[in-house]
């Protein structure tokens, strides 16, 4: 009976998404990957902005792969992976962001 | 829900056993986890050293745009190829879920092909890791990244071994489910590098 838990559990995690739902998230990365390539590989904008859509679409589409792909969502099942996401995200803030803050200023310096 | 029960229920004893799968996913989670802050700190290194060329050859010389862009729909394409095949394996369709992991085995191929041919090209051109200190961190860190997709892919391998000759049974299941977390963490991981390194690289 368990056994027979154990697979139905297991069936739901592979299935929890669909043809549909894997479609929308390939749709979606696809078109985020192409606007900033296409924006450097042209240069329709000044490099500042083109700095800024190319971190707001690869943010954007980290989302849609964590949603679509990894189909992490805020259901009770997914608690533990969300919260240890998060707090990944606050190390990482505080390694990214603590490395570039003090070491900033190392090419000057060279 | 069914994971929260795994668990819920999964330390308290014997029983553990029939509650693995959800169990094993929030565990190899958070390996997954760990992983991220290892790239963390390449990326930290790679962003810092980045401008230190020693009047080397730059990312906007060695960087060929379209390779990358081939490359990235390589990767996002044996992703979502990963997805449909893991969608049939959970319908029964043995025979179509094996064919798709046989074309995410190929497309990861493509990508690691390209990967080799890139350093190649470099290495050819001079710009090994040892040339500056912006070469270094790149090779280290894009090279971090596609040591794991070859695991992955041996990891593919094994699995379609194991669907042949044990067949789908539960613990198949529970390791190709991780297997595609695995994949899939590798394709954000992938988001982040095209970025950073070489769209940010060739603006520079």
């Amino acid at each position: 009976m368990s056994q027979t838990h154990a697979s139905g559990d297991n069936a739901v995690r592979a299935g929890s998404g669909s043809f549909r739902t894997y479609t929308l998230g390939f749709v979606l990365s696809l078109v985020l990957t192409v606007i900033p390539f296409a924006l450097v590989m042209t240069g329709a904008l000044p490099s500042g902005a083109t700095l800024w859509c190319l971190y707001a679409a690869a943010v954007i589409q980290i989302v849609v792969h964590l949603h679509y792909f990894l189909h992490l969502d805020r259901s009770s099942g997914m608690d533990w992976n969300m919260l240890s996401l998060l707090f990944t995200f606050f190390i990482m803030f505080l390694f990214i962001g603590g490395s570039l803050w003090i070491m900033y200023s190392l090419h000057s310096r060279m | 829900m069914t994971t929260n029960t795994a668990t819920m229920t999964g330390p308290v004893g014997h029983g553990a056993d029939h509650d693995a799968p959800g169990l094993h996913a929030l565990g190899f989670w958070l390996y997954l986890m760990t992983d991220l802050i290892v790239f963390s700190g390449l990326f930290s290194t790679y962003v810092v050293l980045a401008p230190n060329t020693a009047s080397g050859p730059s990312a906007r010389e060695l960087f060929h745009l379209p390779e990358v862009f081939f490359e990235t729909m390589l990767l996002l394409t044996s992703s979502v190829v990963f997805g449909y095949a893991s969608l049939a394996f959970a319908a029964g369709k043995k025979g179509v879920g094996l064919a798709g992991l046989v074309l995410t085995f190929l497309l990861g191929l493509g990508f690691i092909h390209m990967e080799l041919g890139e350093f190649h090209r470099l290495l050819l051109a001079g710009a090994g890791p040892d040339r500056s200190g912006f070469l270094s961190a790149f090779f280290t860190l894009v090279g971090t990244h596609g040591a794991h997709v070859a695991v992955g892919l041996l990891w593919l391998a094994v699995m379609m071994g194991q669907i042949v000759t044990k067949g789908l049974t539960v613990p198949v299941r529970s390791r190709l489910a991780r297997l595609g977390m695995f994949w899939h963490f590798l394709d954000i991981i992938w988001i982040g590098l095209f970025t950073v390194v070489y769209l940010r690289g060739v603006m520079s």
